[in-house]
């Protein structure tokens, strides 16, 4: 007979998935919300963005070839969906150069110090931001306003510092602006409306699953309004104080794109629940009761260094056992 | 719909040959007859070389309570009975048979004719079924009557007729349903008598609607026979699966069995080859064979006896593509390669599937991205990716506490891996592991005792 | 000022708390442990490999420190040399051993034993053995996949790309028998360790007659005898259709060599016999 047998143990079929549709599915959900900030930001915005992605996709190859001397897995674009979410997480105001340091903090520290790929336990994107953050504490907070349209009051501002800092009530503050986005902000984060646009994009996709965005949302919701009632809010300010806390800053960001990261997340549905809530309630903590206005990526890399302990105890209910 | 708790992913179906009839394929000249076809001990040939045998004829007697009889698949002279390649190339003890006409042993009913009236004892139904050598026929070849044999203390509720046949590709229990209808439906009223239970179910795929009207309609004649329809969903074929599916309890872990929670399992194969043991004398020495494939000519649904080459029945369906073929015992999901087409056609063999091409390969290998996909596929609420990590470093007591023995090996973890990780290779190497570090311990306490 | 004090006094109130927690802790985990446990373990290579039958150098330490007789316990990394000082420091006799060498018993390599089929599952050796018979006619033989490289700690066995097959290096080999177990074939010997790496042995473990051996492999052991005939020392031995020299009887002499017909006797750091007249080799089989 003219052929050659192939073996292989089952199964013979593979599902239609990989690594790298799936990175091409979380940029592609990332898109609708970049442009949208290049829309509101100028054009500075996509520079802020393309620097960030190649300083992302160029550390790591430089990495893998030099110092690793492993396969290479550039190809896989994850590198670039770090490089995304990192220019997500900063003003569009900042200069290339505190960039390229923060993308190369997120993929040379968080990401290939640890092997790479699959094996990072924080988020690097938000490693990378956090230490921007310490260390260029001026230039991360000064965020360029919006194109035309807003108020006075915000003086560079977000909503989220305005009102932490008694200069404006959350209720002073046009619920459209910042579903829309018309507020000042890091370069992602602005467009609340968008970034569930692609958050449905993921879920069709079977990209990620509901529970960690539900968990940590919900578990903010339920904090912020409990709070906004024994402060004694009413009425409307107090049905508006956690949609306000939803919409405004990362929440969104974090929750649906930063938290939901593959590796530095649970492997359970109970754990991501438990994960979720663990970040909901840390981020609420920061925000009302901590130095900074926005508590989302603290709370997501301290809940990162609990994702062990979470897939060690919480195992999924193992069939036909009791 | 009803279907199983959780997991399972979906396959596109590739049922090729669904709208084939069944052809029968024309007897060999050559038959190599396995004294292992069923899981258990293997049979004690009963015939020499150079002895005469007609078809039907007991050729090899079960050695012990699970093991099966063998019949001769056709008449003719037993030329050897030697160690030869099996389909996986390793060897075992076959007897050879030259066929000579087609002469039947006597008392068989080969007619069509549907026998419906019988009057037999549980016990006597069981004596048939066991001296019949019927296995389970859906591909795990576990003897059937000790299956249905009850053991003390345990009482059937449930009689579930798997005719799922979740698989890809496959459709031979699908023809059955719709070809064999009838006789079907006598097989289920006897396994209801010999079991002493007053329902039975018969678990269908939706994408099988024919055979659900179909079956309806007939069940309709019948008191305490339903068909359940089933939303598709692989593995629901598994029996722990179709159990969940349909009466919404889980069996326990090995060594729990199906009748811990009251139901018993056959398939539709196993049905009718009961019918025609207990009301037609016929001992199992057919069955029907899907061969298919997206490259095969003509896919198709094929009754071949026992014994007979797999090359014979891929030249019935116009004969494998050029270049670099996979061959599958089975389906695409569960089924195993073969490394040798000469091996004959056994009692577990519900198909034949062939993947050339590209699609005879795996792909390639990356690196785990903890998506976490595998543990949401997962039908038994393991985690595979972490049974497959420990397997590979040889913590073989980790593996035993993470609950490995609890797969049932149905490549959904693989199937939908992003990164292609081939998790189950390693997961059966340490079920395999833990299995003997388990079976090593009962020993030692029992030598204790 | 005060901010300062008041730092200073807390960072000692926790340091103090923590000492003596940690103090309590110490105390209440605290092992009882020979001391001559530690040095014995230094004394030991530290190759943690297992050869030993103890899960590390500590557990062998352990069983040297704590059993009166030690005859039974063996480095075979360390070898004679370290069981004899680690035998004169715990005061007890040496155990002995004869130094071993893990020997590749296959020819069959990808000249000799054609592929048949190709192999796509797992690069594992266990799997494939597990999933069919390989990837050759020889269902006995060596997979060629690399259990036995992945499983050596030393770095002493490597896959030989031409032959397909696993090659040990002499030099580095400790005998530990981590490749022995790991080889799910059973292809792998330790056998005995002669000068200069000298060896004869049959490099074939198939069990199968020799007609299906000859189809499958042109390096094969058919089982005929003949090595065994000629054998001066009752060292060969013939089983299901295989040869088998006993390292321990064997000695050297090379007259088995000659006589086998497909040249599955291998003979290693030596040059055969010159090929005599057959004088005393053919009177043997003409007597039988």
């Amino acid at each position: 007979m003219a052929n050659r047998l192939v073996i292989a143990p089952a199964p013979h079929v593979h599902g239609s998935e990989s690594t790298r549709k799936i990175m091409r599915d979380v940029l592609l959900a990332l898109t609708p919300a970049l442009i949208f900030s290049i829309v509101v930001f100028g054009w500075s915005a996509l520079m802020v963005t393309c620097i960030s992605v190649a300083s992302c996709v160029l550390f790591e190859f430089l990495i893998q070839k030099f110092l690793l001397r492993g396969p290479r897995t550039i190809g896989d674009l994850s590198a670039v969906v770090t490089g995304v979410l990192l220019a997500f997480n900063v003003p569009s105001s900042l200069p290339w150069w505190i960039v390229m340091i923060g993308a190369f903090v997120s993929i040379a520290i968080a990401k290939m110090t640890f092997g790479g790929l699959g094996k990072n336990p924080f988020n690097p994107a938000l490693v990378g931001r956090v230490f921007l953050l310490f260390a260029y504490p001026v230039q991360m907070t000064t965020f360029p306003r919006p194109v035309g349209q807003l108020a006075d009051a915000f003086s560079g501002a977000t909503p989220l510092a305005a009102v932490k800092a008694n200069i404006i009530s959350h209720t002073d503050i046009n619920f459209q602006d910042i579903l829309f986005g018309s507020i000042p902000g890091s370069l992602g984060e602005i467009s609340a409306l968008l970034l569930l646009v692609g958050f449905l994009y993921l879920l069709w996709r079977k990209v990620i699953s509901w529970h960690i965005p539900v968990a940590i949302l919900g578990t903010m919701a339920v904090f912020i309004f409990i709070v906004g009632l024994s402060q004694g809010m009413q009425g409307e300010a107090l049905w508006e104080y956690p949609i306000f806390h939803l919409l405004a800053g990362g929440a969104i960001l974090g929750a649906v794109y930063m938290a939901t990261d593959y590796s530095t997340s649970p492997m359970t549905h109970a754990g991501m629940i438990i994960y979720g809530i663990g970040i909901g309630v840390i981020t609420v903590l920061i925000r009302l009761w901590g130095a900074y206005p926005e508590g989302m990526s603290f709370a997501i890399l301290i809940m990162n260094s609990v994702v062990p302990l979470i897939n060690k105890y919480v195992k999924p209910h193992r069939f036909g056992v009791k | 719909m009803k279907t199983f708790p959780k997991g399972g992913v979906h396959p596109s179906d590739n049922k090729l040959s669904r709208a084939s009839a069944v052809e029968v394929l024309p007897l060999p000249e050559v038959v190599n007859v396995p004294l292992a076809q069923h899981i258990g001990a293997p049979a004690v040939a009963k015939v020499a070389k150079g002895d005469q045998v007609k078809t039907g004829q007991l050729i090899a007697e079960a050695a012990g309570f699970v093991s099966a009889n063998i019949h001769a698949p056709v008449s003719g002279t037993v030329t050897a009975v030697e160690m030869q390649p099996n389909g996986q190339g390793q060897r075992q003890m076959m007897i050879t048979i030259r066929r000579e006409g087609d002469e039947w042993a006597e008392g068989i009913d080969t007619s069509s004719t549907l026998v419906r009236e019988y009057a037999l004892t549980p016990q006597e139904i069981l004596a048939k079924i066991k001296a019949a050598g019927i296995v389970g026929m859906g591909g795990a070849a576990f003897p059937t009557h000790v299956k249905l044999t009850i053991p003390a203390g345990k009482k059937v509720e449930y009689l579930i007729i798997n005719g799922v046949e979740c698989e890809p590709y496959l459709t031979s229990d699908h023809r059955s349903m719709l070809e064999r209808g009838e006789e079907l439906m006598v097989g289920i009223s006897i396994l209801m008598r010999a079991l002493e239970v007053d329902r039975a179910f018969i678990g269908v795929e939706n994408n099988k609607q024919d055979a659900i009207s179909h079956l309806t309609k007939l069940a309709a004649g019948y008191s305490g026979i339903r068909v359940v329809p089933l939303r598709v969903r692989y593995p629901q074929g598994g029996e722990k699966q179709l159990i969940a599916a349909i009466t919404g309890r889980e069996v326990p872990p090995p060594p729990g069995l199906p009748i811990d929670v009251g139901a018993v399992v056959c398939n539709v194969s196993t049905t009718l080859a009961i019918y025609e043991a207990v009301l037609k004398n016929k001992p199992l020495v057919e069955r029907i064979v899907t061969v298919t494939g997206r490259q095969i000519k003509e896919p198709k649904n094929l009754r071949v006896h026992f014994g007979t080459p797999v090359s014979s029945l891929l030249e019935a369906a116009g004969g494998l593509p050029e270049g670099e073929v996979k061959v599958l015992n089975g389906g695409p999901m569960m089924g195993r390669a073969m490394s040798n087409l000469a091996s004959p056609v056994i009692k577990g063999c519900s198909g034949i599937t062939v993947f050339a091409g590209p699609s005879a390969f795996r792909r390639g290998e990356s690196v785990c991205i903890k998506c976490a996909k595998c543990v949401s596929a997962c039908p038994m609420g393991l985690e595979p990716y972490l049974l497959a990590k420990l397997s590979r470093l040889k913590l073989w007591e980790r593996l035993e506490s993470e609950w490995v023995s609890n797969c049932i090996e149905c490549g959904c973890c693989q199937f939908t891996c992003p990164a292609a990780i081939p998790l189950l290779d390693f997961i059966r190497l340490g079920k395999q592991e833990v299995g003997a570090l388990v079976r090593a311990r009962a020993a030692a306490n029992a030598s204790r005792k | 000022m005060e901010i300062l004090l008041y730092t200073i006094l807390t960072l000692c109130i926790i340091g103090v708390l923590a000492a003596v927690i940690l103090y309590f802790v110490a105390q209440k985990f605290k092992v009882h442990e020979d001391p001559r446990v530690d040095q014995v373990e230094k004394m030991l290579p530290g190759a943690n490999c297992g050869g030993c039958g103890f899960a590390g150098c500590r557990g062998l330490a352990d069983a040297l420190a704590k059993r009166n007789d030690i005859s039974a316990l063996f480095c075979p990394v360390g070898g004679a040399p370290v069981m004899k000082s680690v035998a004169d420091f715990l005061g007890k006799a040496a155990p002995e051993k004869e130094a071993q060498v893990a020997t590749v018993r296959c020819g069959g390599s990808c000249e000799k034993r054609p592929r048949l089929n190709d192999y796509d599952g797992a690069a594992s050796c266990a799997i494939a053995s597990s999933l069919y018979g390989g990837q050759t006619g020889c269902t006995y033989g060596c997979l060629g996949l690399g259990d036995c490289v992945s499983a050596c700690t030393f770095g002493a066995i490597s896959m030989n790309p031409e032959t397909g097959l696993p090659e040990v290096d002499p030099e580095k080999c400790t005998a530990c028998g981590a490749c022995v177990k790991a080889c799910p074939k059973g292809v792998i010997e330790l056998r005995k360790k002669w000068p200069k790496d000298r060896a004869v042995f049959v490099s074939c473990v198939s069990k199968d007659k020799g007609a299906v051996v000859m189809k499958a492999c042109k390096a094969g052991c058919i089982g005929c005898g003949k090595c065994a005939k000629v054998c001066a020392f009752d060292a060969i031995t013939i089983e299901n259709n295989l040869a088998f020299i006993d390292s321990w009887k064997c000695k050297l002499c090379r007259k088995c060599v000659n006589e086998c017909p497909t040249g599955a006797i291998r003979l290693v750091g030596m040059e055969p016999l010159a090929k005599e007249p057959k004088a005393t080799p053919a009177q043997k089989p003409a007597e039988s």
